[in-house]
Formats: C-alpha cells, structure tokens, sequence
C-alpha cells in the first residue's frame, strides 16, 4: 500500500514551481483559452471580465460562472485557475470543488472580508496571492499560499506599479539577508517591522529568497514588459488584460511567450515585438484616483 | 576525474530544483536555451541530459520556435545519457495521448503516454514508491503514465498498475519529480551512466 499525501505544501508549491519561466493568460471564454494554449501560456486564469472591462464597468466583481469555469476546464490541457474574492472561503471551496487547478484570491474582484483573507491552509487545491511588499507576500504565504505575484495595478496597461512591487520585494529579500550575516540577532525587529512570523522571515534571511515561486502581475503589455519583469527577477509573468485587450491577441500572446523565454536576449526580444498591431490602449496609473486603484486592496 | 557536464533544458520549468540536485552530486551543469549551447564546434558540449518538468505543450513549442528541437532529438537518439521528468517523459515519448492542439515529442523512447493521468493538481500528490532501483519517496504533479512500451523499454516503477517509469538503453523516462523531493537515486544513476559512457578526450575538456 503506498503512503499518499495530497495538498502538502511541497505538492502544492510543486505545481508553482512547474510553471516558472512560463504566461498565465486572463481569459474570458473558452475560444480564448484555446488561443492561449495554442500560443504556450503554461496555464489561464479563467474569469468573466478582464481588470480593464472590469476597471470599465465598475459594479461588484465576484467569482465566475461555474459554467465558464467548467467550459474553460474542458477546452484546454494545461492547468487553469480561477479568481476568488479576499476572505471569501465558499468561493474557494466552489473553486476547489470545480477542481481547478490553482485559485487567486485577488484584489482584482471586490472583496469580501476587509480583515480576514482565506485560511489556505485548510484546502487541498493551491492558492496564489498578490503582494506589494515582503510583509504582505508572508502573511499570506503564513496564511497557506503556495505562489506568490506581485500585484502591479490590473487592467491598466501601465507597468510601473508591477516594477515597483517587484522591486520592492526582491530589494527587502535582499537586506533581510544581509542583515542576517551582518547582525542575525535584529532579524526579531525586522519580523515586527515586516508583521510577518518570525520563521518565515528567518528563512527568507537564511536563503535569500522566497520559499514559494515569485510572479508578478498587473500592467504587463509587450514582450518588453514581460522580459522587463524577467530581468527584474520574477519567476514567471501573468498577463491580464494585456492580450486580449491587443488588436492581434493571437500573436501578442506568442510573443510574449517567447520574449519571457529568453528574457536576457534583447535580439530575440526584438524579433518578438515585431508586427504586433496595436498594444492595449491603457491608463496612467498616477491617473487613477487612489479609490481606483487596486493593488491598495489587501493588507 | 573531472565532473560530469549536464546539460538542463531551461526553457521552462522547474529547472532549478534539477541543478541544485546535480550540483549537490558534484556535476557541472548547463542551462539549454539554443542549439549552440548544446552542440559546439567539436561536437556535443554536455555529458548528459536534463528535461525537466513543466508544461510540456509550451517546452514542445519553444523547442521548436528556438531551433532545438532536432538538435535535442539527435543528441537523444545518439545516446546521450537523458533524464526525462514528467514533461520531460512526455516530449522524449514516441507518442503522446491527450496533447495540446499541434503539440509534438521527441520520440525517442518507445513508449506511449497520457499526459495528466491522474486528476487535477487537487489529485497531485507526495508518495513512497517501489522502483527496480529501490523505494524513493516523490512528487507527483498533475502527472503523465506511460500507458505502453515498446520491446526494449524497461519498466522501473509502478503506482498501482500504471507504469510511471521506464528505461530503454541511456534514456530513462519518469512522470514523477525526485527534484521536488530532493532524491537524489535518479540523477546519480545518470551521472553513472554518462561516467561509463564519456569518451576519455571530453572528461578533460
């Protein structure tokens, strides 16, 4: 008889780990999903409005159809996930249910608990969380998540809030873990300034990096924008609105692949953002009156 | 004795978990990226061969918009010692069951595969397992199964009744992840067979 564990942390950052250096697609039918995987997304998020339609339309976004979800599922081969509200634990479980692959609990949609997110420890399905800074992104790993993206500002087309997120993150890795060889005994006042646990900021000091893959989010456009968060140091790229919001979604989305492949080549990033057609028109983020903006939604 | 040189295919993946393993075993490892990081000049620039896990449809397509793909496939065929985890069984299979639309292998093992045999990633799981090499403990992550094997193919591992490992000459096939789990059995087995198989003019290079 073999000795089975489903949901350890190890299976659920394993699935993470397989989709490093690879897109994850936004998309809204099942037509775009087969787009997507025809052009080597390593997985979609399935929703019904993408941030900018979502940006657009104002309202109160929830969960998808399980319709959708369920069409989606049966259309592609590679892992889907789906987007649940911040604290709402019964989407969860409909998602879990679904059998997706990987859920979001993300402040794309509207939240649903201002003090609590979701306990993810307690499902078998893994969760991604958005993050702006190394605090965050260990409350939530704390709390279960098992992948990590950096929030960006969704549906804007404006990359600068997803540089600055990975920036900031990478960049506090970075002193946790020189201020563990300089002087290990402060790593207690950085665990209280960061309102993290202290093991998991010990173990962020120790090895220099997160214990779950690292993404980022919100705001990429162009192969130059995915390769830009490459370089930066991102495991791997979400693409939102970006591709579907495009005048040639199709090849958009295989340059794109590409363009995170080779993320150092500026050669093969070149050929990769000819004839595109039109990028998606977006907004400045520093237009966006601060009620507007996303990424503050989360703590 | 100089170390043995892996080379790793680092399109996509969990490539890193594969070189943290061979560099705790003494090999020297190579990120795969173009054709000319596989074949130089003077022939074959590794003693072995990594494939790691990941998303077999999008390695398939990048294989092939990068030029490698038949780099890759002659290198294989030409006895290259090769470790092919998960989506590395799949893109070495002869055939493959369940592909993406358009999604193409190596096939250079004979043997047929189902990708993600077993569930959704709600179905993936750590386990101990049985192989003619001895019990390993693993990862399966929205796994393949080899579903049929060729004469000359040998099986290394079931769970249950699939066949979830294979071996045909210096190409072993596993839809599990050792790497995850930081086992170390298979990639010394393939540092062994590229030791016993490396012309004494490269282990000097």
């Amino acid at each position: 008889m073999l000795l089975m564990t489903t949901g350890s942390p190890l299976v659920k950052r394993g699935l993470a780990d397989m989709l490093k250096g690879g897109v994850i697609m936004d998309v809204v039918t099942p037509e775009q999903a087969r787009i997507a995987e025809d052009a080597g997304a390593v997985a979609v998020m399935a929703l019904e409005r993408v941030p900018a339609d979502i940006r657009a339309q104002g309202g109160v976004a929830r969960m998808s159809d399980p319709d959708l979800i369920s069409a989606i599922i049966e259309t592609v081969s590679i892992p889907v996930m789906a987007k649940a509200r911040i604290g709402h634990f019964v989407e969860a479980q409909v998602l879990q249910h679904l059998k997706v692959d990987y859920i979001d609990e993300s402040e794309v949609l509207s939240p649903a608990d201002y003090v609590h997110h979701i306990d993810k420890q307690a499902f078998t399905v893994p969760f991604v969380c958005g993050a702006t800074n190394l605090g965050e992104a260990l409350r939530r790993i704390a709390e279960g998540a098992a992948m990590i993206r950096s929030k960006g500002e969704a549906g804007t087309g404006d990359v600068s809030e997803a540089t600055k997120h990975i920036r900031t993150i990478r960049g506090e890795i970075a002193r946790l873990h020189a201020t563990y060889q300089a002087n290990p005994d402060e790593l207690y006042a950085a665990a209280k300034e960061l309102s993290a646990p202290y093991d998991l900021v010990r173990e962020v000091a120790e090895t220099g990096a997160l214990p779950v893959v690292l993404f980022t989010a919100g705001g990429v456009a162009t192969p130059a924008d995915a390769a830009l968060m490459m370089q930066l140091g991102a495991d791997g790229v979400f693409v939102g609105s970006g591709i579907f919001k495009s005048g040639d979604p199709a090849a958009r989305a295989a340059a794109i692949v590409k363009a995170t492949a080779l993320y150092n080549d500026p050669a093969a990033i070149t050929e990769a953002s000819r004839g595109l057609g039109e990028a998606m028109v977006g907004i400045n983020v520093a237009d966006l009156p601060a009620p507007h903006r996303l990424a503050e939604r989360g703590w | 004795m100089s170390a043995v040189t892996v080379g790793v295919l680092a399109l996509q993946g969990g490539v890193r978990e594969h070189v943290r393993l061979l560099e705790e075993l003494d090999a020297r490892t190579v990120p795969l990226r173009t054709p000319s990081d596989l074949v130089g000049p003077d022939g074959l620039r590794v003693d072995a061969l990594v494939l790691p896990g990941g998303e077999s449809s999008t390695i398939d397509r990048l294989l092939r918009i990068f030029g490698l793909f038949e780099p890759l496939r002659d290198a294989v065929a030409g006895g290259l010692p090769t470790l092919g985890t998960c989506a590395g069984l799949i893109l070495l299979a002869r055939e493959v069951l369940d592909p993406a639309p358009g999604q193409q292998s190596l096939g250079v093992l004979d043997v047929t595969v189902r990708r993600n045999a077993f569930g959704s990633q709600v179905d993936s799981a750590e386990l101990d397992l049985d192989t003619v090499d001895g019990p390993v403990n693993v990862a399966f992550i929205r796994a393949p199964q080899v579903v049929s094997v060729g004469p000359g193919v040998d099986v290394l591992a079931r769970r249950d009744q699939a066949i979830v490992g294979v071996r045909q000459g210096a190409i072993t096939g596993i839809a599990f992840h050792p790497e995850l789990t930081g086992e170390p059995l298979f990639h010394r087995r393939l540092l062994e067979t590229a030791t016993a198989s490396t012309p004494p003019a490269r282990s000097v290079a």
